[in-house]
């Protein structure tokens, strides 16, 4: 029944947004971690999407291709008396905006609202149907 | 106004309702993907596609092509397959190559659903009335 497929394919974009929101969450909550276990700091992480087609169906969902880290270096900070400042006073900062975080964290939870709304008209529809013909 | 409708109602319905819980689906699918690179969005014409459902199923038995080979293309006699996908004309496309644009597939979204609620009150009519004729009000 395609209403059902609906159902699958609003979950499979509410559990994608929802990874993408993990990422950003770690994003922003590591925006000053100037070392992580590897003694570097941390790489902001982006996550690609992807259809993912429904065996049999046209309609395709959405899945997590990738996690990418950003491999660009953050700024510099001058910062002498810091334990893991070089020679000549600098730490280096991870590449976090937080700014850029918030707006994709913004989007991420539009687009999760959404689906979060497909889901309820179609079951709306479905309920609907169930009582066909009772009238 | 004709008594004897070209199509029996409660087929045709069931048709529509058919193709609406189809395009359901194709518009979830585009929400789903608002934020994958290169995903452009669909869509059927839905007339197009309901007239070939009720069409095809309607009159099976028009104009049958004889397979008399294995590799032979079957046409007429059978279901027809789900109808053509056809892509929407991008209003603002992203750099990333999506097409989806949030409000023309709200909108379009809103209004199957509302169309698909109208399919299912004309269904319950039909089964009314016919339950009706077969209890005679009893």
């Amino acid at each position: 029944m395609s209403l059902m497929r609906s159902f699958q394919v609003a979950s499979t974009a509410l559990s994608s947004q929802s990874l993408r929101m993990n990422a950003l969450a770690s994003n922003l909550a590591n925006a000053e971690s100037v070392s992580g276990p590897d003694g570097k700091p941390y790489r902001p992480k982006h996550v690609v999407f992807r259809p993912a087609p429904i065996l049999g169906e046209v309609a395709a969902g959405v899945e997590v291709a990738a996690v990418k880290e950003d491999m660009r270096d953050g700024p510099k900070v001058y910062k002498p008396g810091h334990p893991s400042a070089d020679a000549s006073g600098y730490i280096q900062m991870p590449n976090v905006n937080p700014v850029e975080v918030m707006v994709d964290m913004v989007s991420a939870s539009r687009s999760y609202q959404m689906n979060v709304e497909v889901m309820n008209t179609s079951k709306q529809l479905m309920l609907k149907m169930l009582d066909l013909g009772r009238g | 106004m004709n008594l004897v409708p070209e199509f029996d109602p409660l087929f045709f319905s069931e048709a529509a309702l058919r193709m609406r819980g189809y395009r359901q689906q194709i518009l979830a699918s585009n929400m789903a993907n608002i934020d994958t690179p290169g995903y452009k969005a669909r869509d059927v014409l839905f007339s197009q596609a309901l007239r070939e459902q009720v069409e095809g199923t309607a009159y099976s038995n028009a104009l049958p092509l004889s397979a008399s080979n294995d590799r032979h293309y079957r046409i007429g006699g059978s279901l027809p397959g789900a109808p053509a996908l056809l892509y929407r004309m991008p209003m603002q496309p992203a750099l990333d190559g999506n097409t989806v644009d949030v409000e023309t597939e709200r909108s379009h979204f809103a209004d199957n659903a509302v169309r698909t609620e109208a399919a299912m009150t004309m269904l319950n009519s039909v089964i009314a009335s016919r339950r009706l004729a077969l209890t005679g009000n009893q």
